[in-house]
């Protein structure tokens, strides 16, 4: 299908899917650098170019428990926060997971306080993780719409329901410009579809959400979790698919590869340091270098069987990481170790901090990573610690 | 091709609006183009150093990395360069472009400097210092990056009739008054 091309800030390109997707109530709270999301949404709705009951709250808490009610009772409901909005919200998503509504949340990245900051990295959504909702994290602004007219219908499948959170860095995706085409509204809103839920709070039939619960139900409420992410696996790949068919984009499922067929080292990475590490590999390539790339798309569920099978029998996988766990290192490079156990295959996986804190990750430190990957493997055996890129060791003394 | 530039100017000036409107008419010339800005020190204050950057390309743009070396810096507001290096970075070659009435000197030789009193043709034309219309214009004469006609049908396409055709005046004069380098 073909759409209108037009340079558009990365947040704008959120609000124009979200708007065709037609979320019956969006509750919001503004917090930089996701503000612009809510703006543009804000005046959608006072234009009247969209119909939503836009809910203002008082804190971020607040804006979820509000979407949280909603979605209750059978609404498609929409949200967006950040960084410290974002942990505000930790304890209402981990409900909205548990009593299975499928909010959809724009989550874009920045770094925790404290020192306080407003530059991107990946820890507030990382504190997010254990949560049962679904992580999608993209690497363009196009992306970010394509993905965003995607969730309502992977979050509320009758299999799935759950949270789902699309995961975008700050400022170099919310508040960038590039070309984003953007496809007919009723296109878009029939491709959506609208939210069928299995049951919801209606006051002719009294139903309990978030009712006490013993150890006879508790352990089976977070199996469930982990059944319907299982699902949303097969959700996400044929949504994705869908979208392809009909409009022609494809960003990648559960993960992307790019050059990993005959590579002897592989980058892992999310967001949107995947594009700049697409050029760096496209020029090291061209160096005769034999590098390849997996995005990781959804970060939950986590693609290990993917992302296994894509590495094939690569020697040497670096991993990056833009989250810490603090005294265990970057949480990505930890759950692809984790996935590999056991498997015939070992191939030795390198973890490395970059990005941290909004830390720059350009094709120069990209192109060192690799280098650095390349030595390792000799031997004194591969290296085990985390390599922290443009760590200022000054700073210690 | 690809072109990188970087604006210096202070929040509330339209640092960021300029990049957009740069990369909105080479877009519309068939290049491809992105803006970002970077809002350090807490940024979004108005009055604080900001920078936006911009590239344009033949080809799809891939790259998400700040612009360390641009072919091209543009300076809002010259009060800046008693706290911001302007220069780090910009290429052998590079061109330096300053809103400033009077040609002004720099520590590099090995740059193009250009000057346009985008300050003065803002207040003429637009009633107030946003001076960031005037410097695409001047940006048009230099580099031949964007055509006046199609930043004219940017800003047409971006504010209201009147607000458009005031900018648009802006451009024009800029586009006649820039010296130095050319």
């Amino acid at each position: 299908m073909k759409g209108k091309t037009a340079i558009l800030e990365g947040s704008r390109a959120v609000a124009e899917a979200v708007r065709a997707c037609r979320p019956d109530v969006i509750s919001v709270y503004p917090i930089t650098p996701q503000t612009h999301i809510l703006e543009d949404l804000a005046r959608f709705v006072s234009s009247g170019r969209l119909k939503s009951q836009f809910v203002r709250a008082d804190s971020e808490f607040s804006a979820a428990s509000i979407v949280y009610g909603a979605s209750a009772a059978g609404a498609r409901a929409y949200t967006a926060s950040a960084s410290q909005g974002l942990l505000l919200m930790n304890e209402v998503i981990y409900a909205m997971a548990s009593t299975r509504l499928p909010v959809v949340l724009t989550a874009v990245n920045r770094a925790i306080s404290a020192p306080i900051t407003i530059q991107p990295d990946h820890q507030d959504t990382m504190s997010l993780r254990d949560t049962g909702a679904l992580q999608i994290h993209v690497e363009s602004m196009q992306e970010a719409y394509d993905a965003h007219v995607q969730s309502f219908r992977i979050a509320e499948d009758p299999e799935v329901l759950l949270p789902l959170l699309i995961c975008m860095d700050g400022w170099v995706l919310s508040h960038s410009y590039e070309p984003v085409t953007v496809f007919p509204d009723e296109a878009i809103s029939e491709f959506a579809g609208t939210f069928h839920p299995v049951q919801k709070l209606d006051p002719a039939n009294p139903l309990t959400y978030g009712s006490y619960a013993d150890q006879d139900v508790l352990m089976e409420y977070r199996y469930a979790l982990m059944l319907a992410q299982e699902k949303a696996k097969e959700k996400i790949c044929s949504v994705t698919k869908e979208y392809k068919d009909i409009f022609g984009h494809f960003d990648g499922d559960l993960i992307d590869t790019h050059c990993t067929e005959d590579a002897e080292i592989i980058l892992v990475a999310m967001g949107s340091m995947v594009s700049t590490i697409r050029a760096a590999v496209d020029e090291l390539r061209a160096e005769g270098r034999k590098v390849g790339l997996i995005k990781v798309r959804t970060f939950r569920p986590f693609p290990g069987e993917e992302i296994i099978k894509a590495c094939g029998k690569a020697p040497l996988i670096a991993v990056l990481d833009k989250s810490l766990s603090v005294n265990t290192g970057g949480i990505l490079a930890t759950e692809v170790k984790a996935s590999f156990y056991g498997n015939p295959v070992q191939p030795v996986i390198l973890p490395f901090m970059a990005g941290l804190g909004g830390k720059e990750v350009n094709r120069r430190v990209i192109k060192e990573i690799v280098d650095i990957a390349s030595r390792s493997g000799d031997k004194q055996g591969p290296r085990k610690d985390t390599v922290w890129m443009g760590l200022d060791h000054g700073f210690f003394n | 091709m690809l072109v990188e530039l970087r604006i210096h100017g202070r929040g509330g000036q339209g640092s960021v609006a300029m990049a957009e409107m740069i990369a909105g008419a080479a877009f519309a010339e068939g290049k491809f183009a992105q803006a970002f800005p970077y809002l350090g020190g807490g940024g979004e204050r108005r009055g604080a150093p900001v920078q936006a950057y911009a590239r344009i390309s033949d080809s799809p743009i891939k790259l998400r990395e700040k612009i360390e070396e641009p072919d091209l810096v543009i300076v809002q507001d010259p009060s800046i360069m008693e706290m911001v290096d302007v220069l780090a970075g910009l290429k052998p070659g590079g061109i330096l472009l300053i809103n400033s009435e009077e040609p002004v000197d720099v520590s590099r030789k090995d740059v193009r400097i250009c000057f346009v009193p985008a300050g003065k043709i803002a207040i003429e034309t637009l009633g107030r210092p946003i001076m960031n219309t005037a410097l695409i214009g001047a940006l048009s004469r230099i580099t031949g990056l964007v055509e006046v006609g199609t930043v004219e049908e940017v800003l047409r396409s971006k504010f209201p009739k009147e607000i458009a055709e005031k900018n648009i005046l802006a451009v024009r004069k800029a586009f006649e008054q820039v010296g130095g380098a050319l």
